[in-house]
């Protein structure tokens, strides 16, 4: 074990771990290769972010084992601390003192001592390009500034993993892609990240690698572009202008479909959509044999597969159907339903809102 | 391997911090990380001096009010002047508040995940209370200094010796002391910050029914009871004596033993409140 425990930042075997009647994991594994950027992905209470407490050693697990920089989270706790940064889900830093202030505090709370850790304070400021702010209070900084200062407060050891949970949940398209361009940056430098996000397009973006994580199991583990693949991909989507055109787009969609993908027709909406490979190739290919063949559509353009479509296409039901959780005879429903209220403190999204268990749709 | 090398190069450069250090290293950085985190409050007043203002107005107020409207028509028995009577008072009721400051303050960081921050970091894990702690004290000292001042401006004087001026001061904040548990468990417990604000009105009688601005013989006897038996009353009944102030003191056994009882009441209430603060902490990792 520990020979694979060093070959990977990251090592989780059968994690199990209750709120109360919840299972918040249910036998989550977890293998993240040194220097790649990982991305967990899942609904809200799939697990995600119970699975990063356990790993960052802020909850206990119940059962099963987890490495990370090779030390055991249950046996070494404060080894594993000397080994991470974490990002949660709010910007953790004070908002009342300043930007470097902030910095030094955490850098001399990391034991670096007063000298180093204002030189670091400065590095990281440089490096997350806070230089400017450095001496202004976070409460008036924007959403992406505050994650930004989150993270190099996250990095002032330099961490061998870093965990991201959720980093750009809140955040506007702008605070979006600061830090993802940061997350970038970093993962460039050499860092291991383990970031957890229920935006596919994030996922997407930022991961080499990504397990799908529901309802406290694993689901699968795959490159992006394999997932993409397993899923389906982008598809083309027309929208017919008329009811009678619908055959003649359905020929037009079907000539530029990846190949094995058929178009589909939802008849009622006047929707034609299908799997493609080269996506402008095919957009263009399309729109110039519908005008050809004298068609006028409503609409006409690419779609990437929702997360919803995801689930669907994995787990064979949606990441929240409503239809499900209403089901009274379910007996996971009713489990769901006995939110322990001592839970509140410690996972605030992990128990209660997961989708419901139900056999008949795994 | 030293730590000076994880500064090299970008923020991934170099590697981790050495491994952990001997019992001794543990103690000194257990009083170092309780150092930074008192820093940061202090750096709180420095940045909001206005904190200050808006922890004592209520306390100033009422000194104000308490001297200069109702004064006049308070009659305590003994002859003795209100407001020699109702600035010890005036002391226990902004130590007993206190605890709604460090209430909030725990909340705000367990809300903001820097608690968590915290926990996630190799620091001491006692700093987070331990520092809270201290600040709170010196923050209530601050407090304590700004309002003797106050009472100093209308006319309070201490007919107490130096020792047992100093001493009654030191009872206030052994009150302080024992509330911040109280204050780190509620705001533990607490969902939000909301819900620590609408503390005040549990915590409003808690400070009102007791001997700080009447005394308790002056109220129907059930309340009477009640107000005796408040902590708060037997820190501002023993601060009076201490003071020297001359006002009449009821004839029951807590009445009399007011200067045992400003001891032991904070001490109970350590006892009881610190083990389950320090409880709700540890059930942050559940």
């Amino acid at each position: 074990m520990r020979t694979r425990a060093s070959d990977h930042s990251v090592l989780a075997e059968g994690l199990r771990k209750s709120y109360g009647e919840k299972r918040a994991l249910d036998g989550f594994d977890l293998a993240v290769p040194r220097g790649t950027v990982y991305g967990l992905l899942g609904p809200n209470g799939a697990g995600k972010t119970t699975a990063v407490r356990i790993l960052s050693t802020l909850a206990r697990l119940d059962e099963g084992r987890a490495w990370v920089g090779g030390r055991d989270v249950r046996r070494e706790p404060r080894a594993v601390r000397r080994r991470i940064g974490l990002t949660g889900q709010n910007a953790a830093v004070d908002e009342i003192i300043t930007a470097r202030q902030n910095l030094e505090m955490f850098g001399r709370l990391f034991h670096l001592g007063t000298a180093r850790a204002r030189r670091r304070a400065e590095e990281l400021l440089d490096w997350f390009s806070l230089a400017e702010v450095a001496d202004k209070q976070p409460k008036g900084f924007s959403g992406g500034m505050r994650r930004r200062l989150d993270l190099a407060a996250s990095m002032i050891l330099a961490p061998e993993v870093l965990f991201l949970d959720e980093p750009t949940t809140g955040l506007d398209p702008r605070g979006r892609s600061e830090v993802w361009q940061a997350v970038r940056d970093l993962a460039a430098d050499g860092t291991t990240v383990l970031l957890t996000t229920h935006y596919l397009d994030e996922a997407d973006r930022l991961s080499d690698r990504l397990a799908v994580i529901d309802r406290g199991r694993n689901v699968t583990e795959d490159t992006p572009s394999g997932l993409k693949r397993a899923i389906g991909g982008d598809r083309i989507e027309v929208v017919a202008g008329a009811a009678e055109d619908i055959p003649e787009i359905v020929r037009a969609v079907a000539r530029v479909a990846a190949e094995g993908g058929e178009p589909e027709t939802d008849i009622e909406e006047l929707r034609v959509h299908a799997p493609v490979d080269d996506r402008v190739a095919a957009l263009t290919e399309a729109a110039r044999s519908l005008r050809d063949a004298g068609v006028a559509v409503a609409d006409i353009g690419l779609r990437r597969p929702t997360l919803d479509e995801v689930f669907l296409a994995l787990t064979g039901h949606l990441a929240a159907d409503p239809a499900d959780s209403a089901d009274p005879a379910d007996p996971a429903t009713a489990d769901e339903a006995a939110r322990p209220a001592g839970a509140l403190d410690t996972a605030d999204e992990e128990p209660g809102q997961a989708g419901p268990r139900s056999e008949a749709s795994v | 391997m030293s730590v000076d090398e994880i500064t090299a190069g970008g923020p991934s450069g170099g590697t981790a911090a050495s491994d952990p250090d001997g019992p001794e290293r543990r103690i000194y950085w257990a009083v170092a990380d309780c150092w930074t985190i008192v820093r940061r409050d202090l750096t709180h007043l420095v940045k909001q001096p206005s904190l200050i203002a808006w922890q004592l107005g209520f306390p100033i107020v009422s000194v104000l009010l308490f001297v200069y409207v109702f004064g006049s028509a308070m009659d305590v028995g003994g002859g003795v002047d209100y407001t020699t009577y109702a600035m010890p008072g005036m002391f226990a009721m902004t130590m007993a508040f206190g605890f709604m400051n460090t209430a909030g303050a725990v909340v705000i960081d367990k809300e903001r995940g820097v608690t968590d921050r915290f926990r996630s970091m190799p620091m001491a894990p006692s700093a987070v209370v331990t520092g809270r702690g201290v600040s709170d004290v010196l923050h209530a000292a601050l407090d304590l200094l700004v309002l003797a001042v106050i009472a100093l401006v209308v006319g309070w004087r201490s007919d107490g010796g130096a020792l047992a001026t100093l001493y009654a001061f030191a009872l206030l904040l052994l009150l302080r002391f024992a509330l911040i548990w109280v204050g780190v468990w509620i705001g533990l417990l607490a969902p939000n910050q909301e819900s620590a604000n609408n503390l005040f009105a549990v915590a409003f009688p808690f400070g009102m029914v007791s001997s700080v601005f009447t005394p308790p013989s002056a109220m129907p006897d059930w309340l009477g009871a009640v107000a005796m038996w408040n902590p708060v009353s037997s820190t501002a009944t023993a601060v009076r004596e201490l003071f020297e102030a001359g006002a009449p003191v009821g004839d029951s056994w807590i009445e009399q033993h007011a200067e045992l009882m400003a001891v032991v009441w904070p001490l109970v209430i350590t006892a009881v409140f610190l083990p389950l603060a320090v409880r709700k902490f540890g059930n942050l990792a559940r």
